[in-house]
């Protein structure tokens, strides 16, 4: 769509502008603020340069929260993204039972983040837990609480469950989007069912897909309240991730200036993996204007 | 199949039926929906199929049905046996929730600021919306990458300064503290998502109205809204959803006055760890609103996490 240009139209982003303004730079600022000063308490502040973002850059706490997600963020998308696609191809593409299906799928993706955490929290536990007694009763020594492993597997687990749906939906959607006359004419060229996928499905859905990895590996970057419920970031620091770190870091120990400069370098990071995903949402929606013009 | 179905395609396609497949004139409806039935007669895998989505959804709807199951049991029952559907069924754990205020209001202050955090989210969204729809200004692409960065920010990363920024305005434990909190993340959403129901709207309408002699507002109310009521929906289902799931930003801003039903239950969890029963009671109910919504935006709910964008 050709766009006038306009510079009025700053009058109708005006109050998005002040309203985020006010809940993101000021609070960010504040941060810049802490971020380079010292205390010794009693609101008296010193310079301190850029010593904080030496500390946390050479920390090895830092570093371990931050190889820990990134291993997390992995394993979450080599189990969510297959499973999430399998699950969309299976769906029925006609009928009640899309609506069905839709509903319940999308339930998990609903419930407040920390009651995720409560559910599993009892649905794994060994004593009262259907999950939990059912893994023990199977003489599999299992205990979430003290097994750093085990808390692993429950954390994944529980991503697992909270958010495939997403990618599955992601999915389904791009796949609806296949004229029908495609599969037919790979019918009557004889392709076998992987080639469809291969040829067919997989291209229309890469976009789609593109958003749901960047989504979920954002997402999943920035974990805090579920594991935080179930594990409370151990046994030990086993499921410290990089928010809880940091929320462990600026509220339990009130230690303000490394805090602040952890949470500068995580933002500048999610700044990169945003321009990605701007990069990406943009051409989307410039590749569809043409192809939707072209179906009418 | 019918003479005319057969007519239809034998007339044209018979000498290169690849050819009219790519074009896209289509098989007649009928012949599609035969081959359709063909293939289900010939595929015997039609069935294997359809047990995937069946056992994920089971996978989804396990937990949630052990906390309804826990929901409605006596806390003896929980801790001592292990049953698949309560043995004494029991309203005791709703009774709780319902009959103590600090229980209930928790979900009267989560509706409060979610509605006025939702509120606020589409309203000043909806222009904005359409200017970036509409038009090209200095620093657009840069102001709409911004709106995304926060989207994408860390809460972790904004819960002490909110917390030092609402006490300076003496805001703390209020809910348009939380509301407006929130909108860190839900104008951002708004935006996006309102913007790509808007540029679905061809631009001649705007023209149209404009040379007709409506002004500004009056266009947008009387012919642009409805155009966009169901991007409106959606939106204001994800700034209710987001809003309604993020608990870090909402326990960090509020005391008591305005707590949310969400940290109420992780208090119980902490201080007496016992009630397991009347847990897995708030915890139920917690999943009701989402679940009474979603029916009415299923078919959006990938635009919507997509940011408007599918």
């Amino acid at each position: 769509m050709d766009k006038t240009f306009n510079n009025r139209a700053w009058f109708l982003v005006l109050p998005v502008l002040v309203i985020v303004a006010f809940s993101a730079v000021i609070p960010l600022m504040t941060v810049v603020n802490y971020s380079v000063q010292d205390t010794f308490g009693n609101n008296q502040f010193f310079w301190a340069g850029t010593d904080w973002f030496t500390d946390i850059l050479t920390s090895a706490r830092f570093h371990d929260a931050l190889i820990r997600n990134l291993i997390f963020s992995g394993i979450i998308l080599a189990i969510e993204i297959p499973l999430g696609i399998l699950v969309a191809l299976a769906m029925p593409k006609k009928g009640v039972w899309v609506s069905v299906c839709l509903v319940l799928m999308a339930l998990p993706l609903l419930i407040p983040w920390n009651v995720v955490g409560t559910i599993w929290q009892v649905f794994a536990r060994t004593d009262i837990g259907l999950l939990g007694a059912t893994v023990a009763g199977l003489g599999i020594d299992y205990n979430y609480v003290q097994d750093p492993l085990d808390a692993w597997i429950t954390v994944v687990v529980m991503d697992v469950w909270h958010w495939t749906s997403l990618v599955a939906l992601l999915c389904y959607a791009g796949l609806v989007s296949i004229p029908d006359a495609y599969y037919q004419a790979a019918k009557i060229d004889g392709a076998s069912r992987l080639a469809v996928f291969r040829y067919i499905q997989l291209p229309k859905m890469g976009r789609v897909l593109l958003i749901a990895v960047l989504l979920r590996f954002m997402d999943s970057f920035m974990i805090y309240t579920e594991p935080f419920v179930v594990t409370g970031g151990g046994p030990g620091n086993s499921t410290t991730f990089l928010s809880i770190d940091l929320v462990k870091m600026a509220v339990g120990q009130f230690d303000l200036g490394p805090a602040a400069a952890m949470s500068l370098i995580y933002f500048l990071i999610i700044l990169l993996l945003s321009w990605v995903f701007y990069t990406v949402m943009t051409n989307v929606g410039a590749d569809k204007a043409p192809r939707t013009g072209g179906e009418a | 199949m019918s003479e005319a179905t057969f007519d239809h395609t034998g007339s044209r396609a018979a000498p290169d039926a690849r050819q009219a497949e790519h074009d896209r004139l289509p098989a007649s409806g009928r012949s599609a929906s035969a081959m359709r039935a063909r293939e289900r007669a010939r595929n015997p895998r039609f069935k294997a199929k359809a047990l995937i989505p069946i056992l994920y959804i089971l996978f989804l709807l396990l937990p949630i049905y052990w906390l309804v199951n826990m929901s409605f049991k006596t806390n003896q029952e929980i801790l001592s046996g292990f049953s698949l559907i309560p043995a004494e069924p029991t309203l005791r754990n709703y009774q709780v929730i319902f009959g103590d205020p600090s229980w209930y209001m928790g979900y009267v202050n989560s509706i409060i600021y979610v509605v006025l955090n939702m509120v606020i989210s589409v309203s000043v969204a909806l222009p904005a919306a359409y200017a970036f729809s509409r038009y090209r200004f200095l620093g657009d692409k840069h102001l709409f990458f911004w709106l995304l960065t926060n989207r994408m920010a860390p809460p972790a990363v904004f819960a002490l300064p909110f917390f030092q920024l609402y006490s300076a305005f003496g805001l703390i434990d209020t809910h348009i503290a939380v509301a407006l909190a929130h909108c860190l993340f839900n104008v951002p959403l708004a935006v996006w998502i309102l913007e790509g129901f808007m540029s679905g709207v061809p631009k001649e309408i705007d023209e149209t109205a404009y040379i007709d002699g409506y002004s500004f507002p009056k266009f947008f109310f009387k012919i642009f809204m409805p155009l966009i009521a169901s991007g409106i929906g959606v939106a204001a289902f994800f700034c209710f959803m987001f809003s309604w799931v993020e608990l870090l930003i909402a326990r960090t801003l509020t005391v008591t006055e305005a707590k949310p039903i969400a940290a109420i239950m992780t208090r119980t969890v902490s201080a007496s760890g016992l009630d397991w029963g009347v847990l897995a009671a708030a915890g139920a109910l917690t999943i009701v609103p989402g679940a009474i919504v979603i029916w009415f935006v299923r078919n959006y709910i990938a635009k919507g996490f997509a940011l408007g964008r599918v």
